[in-house]
């Protein structure tokens, strides 16, 4: 394992049990009211009943008898929630909140490799033209009623091969150039995107996944999006000392025995993977990857063995309070607006219609918050925050 | 011990270097001279590896270094150039570590650290090890860098330059500790500017002018007035330094005499 400094080390852990709460409280909130601890002691018995069934499958295939249900029995919690409640925790809020902690952890994983890899602070996953090419792949999908997951999952990925290959120049890939090739795909295929959208039936539809959200979270995608995401990220880590080694200048890096091409292919594929596997479940959700490992960079310093797992877990964070708030503010403005007796709010209700269950994209909700919350990092700093 | 024969490096169809030829023994401080834009940062740069030349070898030890990994060539030959400021908060410790790139397998071991330290005792920087780079001053952050290529523990160390941007103490602090460094048994190959401090330091100096290896030899039969003229086109008169019992290179400029003050309505 990678030597942490002891505070780097207590922030990491901090966020990891954060991390946990979080998804535990916020699967709590929502329009039923269900308990934290009942929340908890829902997914306590979710999670003993999967490994118990992991198990006996298991143990089934090797043909060794074993009956567990005692031991399991033991250590169950007493059922005192009703079959919906359990349906709304884990058939409908957890695989949601489980999904917006995976997108969070992959933008911030794969912005924080980016602007280490293009030492850049502008950088984030979608600079070099991934989030163009999931849209279109969506537009396309929506269009012409294709799966939409793989297809802008399938868009993203040919279009990080295609702005790689342009950029390459004599076997190398400058980082200068991969960026402005990207820069110039993004627009080619935002312009493609614009047509479908100018032509498209599901024009309604596709705006809505551009601006990013989890209406449709499900177990199958959390189990898909997991594989990818948390494959990527181990890769990513794997790379921390090279990342950092290469801050100091490619042709350092180079005479340290660095093998820079290599090492560059490497984690733009994979953040390239990661993030075509957060978008193509999640629509355009931005900010995440661009201000978390700014945040984190500025808490803990630029070491990406300590940077790269707590991007990691502040965007899992990050990304599910924003969630929770996206799905769970319009019914308080709602019950608001309702209680109050002023003519303007009355007056109001009746132009926007009912926000009762309504679920902002949370992409508005990222860049809402997350805007000036980074701006106040920028002036609170007196040095640039990018160092 | 490091050869390079015939070293061919051209850029386009600017040939930077033309057959240079370059042999040195380990235990040696080699002083590479000449003036700006001769070629002499490609020279290190095409011993490193950084730059691949069109033609001719560069063998380590007998063994081409084209036929050597990264991590290989990493471990023979460790390279130190002028590192104006790095902006990452990375602590003093954490950049001498980075020498142990080519060595460090997953996580850094005992012994890793142990050589850090070593580095950094040798370069008089064990009590900034704690201090982040940035905020470190120009003489201090060299003396970071060539701590991290001694942590490389490499059989040639190559330095570009390394002084030129530093006051005179630092100057002198850093090719004492580079000097010590030869004597031990490292190979120092050094693109130095300041020929007088080249003519001290260095067992045999290479002249380079335009890509062309003018002269090699001793700083006895290199730095001559007539050779000087060649590459640099200014007179010199060499002398022997009777103070460091090495050579001593003036430039043969007029005595300015008391100037007429300048009265500026001429110039307009």
């Amino acid at each position: 394992m990678p030597k942490y400094s002891g505070s780097v080390r207590s922030v990491i852990i901090a966020l990891a049990v954060i991390l946990l709460i979080v998804v535990v409280s916020n699967t709590a909130i929502g329009t039923t009211n269900i308990s934290p601890v009942l929340t908890a002691k829902i997914i306590y018995m979710g999670l003993l009943e999967w490994v118990q069934g992991t198990i006996l499958w298991t143990l089934s295939l090797t043909g060794i008898p074993f009956d567990g249900s005692a031991f399991f029995n033991s250590i169950s919690p007493d059922v005192t929630w009703t079959d919906g409640q359990e349906m709304i925790i884990m058939g409908i809020r957890l695989p949601r909140v489980l999904l917006a902690a995976l997108v969070g952890a992959a933008l911030a994983t794969a912005g924080c490799s980016m602007q280490g890899l293009l030492k850049n602070p502008l950088a984030d996953p979608y600079i070099i033209g991934m989030s163009s090419g999931a849209a279109l792949g969506a537009a396309i999908g929506f269009t012409l009623l294709l799966p939409i997951q793989l297809i802008s999952f399938i868009f993203a990925t040919i279009t990080i091969f295609v702005v790689y290959n342009i950029s390459k120049v004599g076997g190398k890939v400058p980082v200068d150039t991969l960026l402005l090739a990207g820069i110039a795909i993004s627009f080619f295929l935002s312009a493609l995107t614009s047509f479908f959208l100018f032509f498209s039936e599901s024009l309604h539809q596709i705006i809505y996944w551009m601006m990013g959200g989890f209406w449709n979270a499900s177990w199958d995608k959390v189990k898909i999006t997991l594989v990818i995401v948390f494959t990527g990220i181990l890769l990513s880590y794997r790379h921390s000392w090279n990342l950092n080694v290469m801050l100091l200048g490619e042709e350092q890096a180079q005479s340290l025995g660095v093998n820079i091409e290599s090492v560059k292919k490497q984690i733009l594929v994979i953040s390239a993977l990661i993030t075509a596997a957060a978008v193509s479940v999640s629509g355009i959700i931005g900010f995440v990857g661009l201000i978390i490992p700014h945040i984190m960079r500025n808490i803990i310093g630029p070491d990406h063995r300590g940077l790269l797992p707590a991007s990691t877990l502040m965007g899992a964070i990050f990304l599910v309070l924003s969630d929770t708030f996206a799905r769970t503010f319009p019914s308080k403005v709602q019950a608001l607006l309702e209680s109050s007796d002023i003519m303007l709010f009355q007056v109001i209700l009746e132009r926007i219609g009912s926000l009762q269950g309504v679920d902002l994209p949370v992409g508005i909700v990222t860049a809402l918050f997350g805007a000036p919350f980074f701006i106040y990092l920028l002036r609170k700093r007196r040095k640039s925050l990018y160092a | 011990m490091l050869e390079v024969n015939s070293v061919i490096v051209r850029y386009g169809n600017r040939q930077i270097l033309n057959q240079v030829d370059l042999h040195a023994e380990n235990g040696k401080f080699v002083g590479i001279i000449g003036p700006n834009g001769s070629g002499k940062t490609t020279l290190v740069k095409t011993i490193n590896n950084i730059i691949k030349p069109n033609a001719g070898s560069i063998t380590v030890d007998g063994r081409s270094i084209d036929t050597m990994s990264s991590i290989e060539i990493a471990k023979n030959i460790a390279m130190v150039s002028q590192v104006i400021s790095i902006n990452f908060e990375f602590t003093v410790e954490d950049v001498v570590l980075m020498g142990r790139t080519p060595y460090i397998k997953g996580a850094e071991t005992h012994e890793d650290m142990e050589i850090v330290q070593d580095a950094m005792k040798k370069t008089k920087i064990l009590h900034l090890k704690d201090r982040f780079v940035t905020q470190l001053s120009g003489g201090e952050l060299q003396k970071v860098i060539i701590a991290r290529a001694l942590a490389q523990d490499p059989k040639i160390l190559i330095l570009d330059e390394p002084t030129s941007h530093l006051d005179i103490t630092n100057q002198i602090d850093i090719l004492n500790l580079v000097k010590e460094a030869s004597r031990k048994g490292m190979l120092v190959i050094a693109v130095i500017h300041d020929l007088n401090l080249a003519a001290y330091y260095c067992d045999k100096i290479y002249l380079i002018r335009d890509g062309d290896l003018i002269s090699s030899g001793t700083p006895e039969e290199v730095l001559t007035p007539s050779n000087i003229k060649t590459t640099y086109n200014i007179d010199v008169e060499v002398i022997n330094n009777q103070i460091t019992n090495s050579l001593y290179v003036i430039p043969r400029l007029e005595p300015l005499s008391k100037q007429e003050p300048v009265v500026i309505s001429e110039l307009i």
